[in-house]
């Protein structure tokens, strides 16, 4: 629906955009984002024309923009800017009816889309209409600036880091209303933020932009899988954890295979030695089909055992446990609040699958975030 | 004689005094209002030519009252014209600086919001820059015209009559009795004036900019 | 060419008297006005008021109680001048920070060691502005004085008016135009100063 071909603009010496080709679909919901002066919020100026392109072209349904007049175009594409800019000497009601009244509807059909957008966002007519947006909360203003743009139900809108001045709270209840509404309405949505979080919540698809040229084009989960450019890779952050590689991880990426074992049979003075010679301070105790029974510590040993006698009697089940597939962060948590400082991972028929200990976790994550390690 | 038999026999010259004054700050304020607003509005959108001009203008108004009369007096002959050509240009500059400074004033991002969403020049500078320049407009308008009723008073002195003709009066013949009777009223006309228009700022100030947070 | 020179002159001293005796009285005023608190609207009305009142009926109506000559002019000056200098007074020193306030009261100062070292100081580039405002002003309102028997410029205006001289006005206006320049100029340099100085 909206297509750059080539389109470069220069201030001065400095290239802001370069040679930029990018093509949005109708009806997505497409966040253009980048480090500071990547070009994202020129880019989003030229589709409405408040910044001219010094040469390439930009069409809009087909249409070539640069030939149309831009009063006349602007009426026909939605427009939000982060500090809201409603008019003051308007109330609520005139700022949303103001793009309506500019192309002449009529007095009845503006009435209608205000009250039927102020439904949109629940702020109902009756209290809020003649408001002037001096006594509107931050939220509620931008709320209004939205419906503004949509009044005259442009098929694009452009927002320019809309809730990038609102407080956390508000700026989460925004970013689901502004979701659904374009689901809603179908619109297509061009947004600019510098906030990868907003980003991937909001998104159809990511323009990543890097000094006026367009790095990658993508879906959130695409981009986080494969991000293109170390660039994108810093910009997900903490995302690229969460979402590559520990979506997917289990108890059993985590755990360490070398067990050390004993069958119930085996005898008290025995198992001090093993415990002894292996330097450990309890033993993991399995059944005579090799399924986990419990463990024995050797203070429990010393304290109650006696000479010669099977630790079956010796054993607890004081460690915790968890299956070989269960969620990673779980087993995570476990270990961290287990009294044993160790987690035993069961295979399904309850066998022992291995052990996850602080060393082997913390093994696992320097892997998962930096490659294989030598050790 | 007292000051009722004063009055009586010279209520007409008075209230003639008094209508001409008011005659003679009406038009020029007039005058004044059409060629300072669109000025302001055209100094708004070339601001580097704003700077030069404002300076000259400042530096007119350090120039006394009585010498633009004279010079216009010089220009024109006696009479009101020539008054009501002086007393207007020392009223365009308060209202000249105060439109320029409201539309100056009004938030960048209303205007971006407004070019953004597809109003026309015309359109923003009517339905937004003005009314929120309002305030500042009438502000200047209000010292205008107290400037305006003052100066006026030394309009008699190139036969354009008004209040000043009886002060003067007064004085040349040391008739205390004409000095009250044209500076009173001056000084009531100031005070009333300055009370109105000050009343008109605050109606006509958009509702919006009054409330709020 | 000197008669010019010494009218200047006494133009100038006319007025610088009366600034000083205004700015006196103004900062005084003004400190009322911050100090108790119904007096300021008062006052400000009044000293509001004042300049309101057309120069030339204020200065006529001055002279039927204190003649014909100078000192009537400089009383209507000083009377004249009061606003800028009292408003600014009043809107320097309330825009003192409270922070700055408390530590002076906490660190014992009285009410009136308090306004000489920390609130007059801190609102000075404010009262100098006023001052520097009337001292414009007031050079071209002392052009009336002539009317009611005073010296300075406004006598060879007149008599350039009164015989269609247009040289006559011209030279007695020039040096009017230009002393109100210069002040200007000057005293809004040493604001500039001040206000650098107070950040």
């Amino acid at each position: 629906m909206i297509q750059f071909r080539s389109v470069c603009k220069r201030y001065g010496k400095k290239t802001i955009l370069d040679t930029l080709n990018l093509d949005i679909k109708a009806g997505e919901f497409v966040i253009l984002i980048g480090p500071s002066g990547c070009g994202k919020t020129t880019t989003l100026k030229t589709i409405n024309r408040l910044i001219e392109p010094d040469s390439g072209e930009i069409y809009i349904d087909g249409k070539d923009i640069t030939k149309m007049d831009p009063v006349k175009l602007r009426r026909t594409i939605g427009y939000v800017i982060q500090q809201i800019g409603l008019f003051p000497n308007m109330t609520v009601e005139q700022n949303i009816a103001i793009v309506p009244k500019l192309l002449n509807y009529k007095k009845e059909e503006i009435d209608d889309i205000v009250h039927r957008l102020l439904d949109l966002v629940n702020m109902p007519y009756e209290e809020n209409a003649k408001k002037y947006p001096s006594e509107l909360s931050g939220g509620q203003q931008q709320r209004i600036g939205v419906l503004r743009a949509l009044a005259a139900s442009p098929p694009i809108v452009l927002m320019d880091e809309p809730f990038g001045a609102l407080d956390p709270v508000t700026r989460d209840s925004l970013q689901e209303e502004v979701k659904k509404i374009q689901r809603k309405l179908g619109k297509t949505i061009v947004f600019v933020t510098h906030d990868m979080d907003e980003a991937i919540r909001l998104a159809d698809t990511i323009v990543f932009m890097n000094e006026g040229k367009v790095l990658q084009v993508a879906s959130p989960e695409e981009m986080l899988q494969n991000p293109a450019d170390p660039i994108i890779k810093s910009f997900l952050g903490k995302h690229m954890s969460n979402g590559v590689n520990a979506a997917g991880m289990v108890a059993s990426d985590f755990m360490r295979k070398k067990v050390l074992t004993v069958p119930k049979t085996k005898k008290t003075l025995e198992c001090i030695e093993l415990m002894s010679r292996r330097d450990v301070s309890s033993l993991i105790v399995i059944e005579e089909d090799d399924t986990y029974l419990g463990t024995v510590s050797v203070d429990k040993i010393k304290a109650q055992g006696k000479a010669g006698k099977e630790i079956a009697e010796l054993i607890t089940v004081e460690a915790i446990t968890v299956n070989r597939d269960s969620n990673a962060q779980e087993a995570f948590e476990l270990l961290i609040a287990s009294p044993t400082g160790y987690v035993i991972v069961l295979n399904d028929d309850n066998t022992v699958a291995g052990l996850i200990t602080k060393t082997s976790m913390a093994k696992a994550m320097g892997e998962a975030l930096w490659g294989e390690m030598t050790q | 004689m007292t000051y009722s038999e004063f009055l009586a026999k010279y209520s007409t010259d008075i209230w003639r005094a008094f209508f001409t004054h008011i005659e003679l700050v009406l038009v020029s304020v007039g005058i004044g209002v059409i060629i300072a607003v669109p000025a302001g509005i055209f100094l708004s959108r070339h601001k580097g030519t704003a700077k030069y001009i404002l300076s000259i203008a400042g530096v007119i108004q350090t120039i006394p009252g009585l010498v633009l009369l004279g010079i216009m007096l010089i220009l024109m002959g006696i009479g009101k014209p020539p008054a009501i050509a002086a007393l207007s240009l020392y009223a365009i500059l308060p209202i000249l600086r105060n439109t320029y400074t409201g539309i100056l004033e009004v938030d960048g991002h209303c205007i971006e919001a407004a070019r953004g969403i597809g109003m026309s020049g015309g359109q923003i500078l009517f339905q937004v820059e003005l009314p929120l320049a309002m305030p500042a407009i009438i502000g200047g308008l209000r010292l205008s015209t107290v400037y305006i009723i003052s100066w006026a008073t030394l309009a008699g002195m190139i036969g354009a009559g008004g209040l000043g003709d009886l002060i003067w009066t007064g004085l040349s013949t040391y008739e205390t009795k004409f000095i009250v009777a044209g500076a009173v009223p001056a000084a009531v006309l100031a005070l009333v004036a300055n009370a109105v228009i000050g009343f008109f700022q605050h109606i006509l100030t958009p509702r919006g900019l009054k409330l709020g947070r | 060419m000197s008669t010019l020179f010494s009218l200047t002159i006494e133009h100038m001293v006319l007025v610088l008297i009366a600034i000083a005796i205004s700015a006196i009285i103004g900062v005084i005023l003004g400190i009322i006005c911050y100090w108790v608190l119904y007096l300021d609207k008062v006052i400000l009305w009044v000293v509001d008021s004042l300049q309101t009142i057309p120069s030339l009926a204020l200065l006529a109506l001055l002279m039927i109680f204190f003649g014909l000559g100078n000192t009537t002019l400089i009383i209507g000056l000083i009377l004249y001048s009061l606003l800028p200098i009292v408003r600014n007074t009043y809107i320097g020193l309330t825009g003192v920070p409270p922070h700055l306030k408390d530590a002076a009261k906490g660190m014992g100062m009285s009410k009136l060691q308090r306004m000489r070292k920390v609130e007059l100081p801190l609102s000075f580039p404010l009262i100098f502005s006023g001052i520097k405002i009337a001292t414009v002003t007031a050079l071209s309102i002392a052009v009336i004085g002539v009317l009611i028997g005073s010296g300075g410029l406004g006598y060879p205006i007149y008599r350039g008016i009164q015989t269609m001289n247009f040289g006559a006005i011209i030279k007695g206006t020039l040096p009017v135009v230009i002393m109100a320049v210069i002040f200007d100029f000057l005293m809004s340099k040493v604001e500039y100063k001040l206000v650098k100085r107070a950040k």
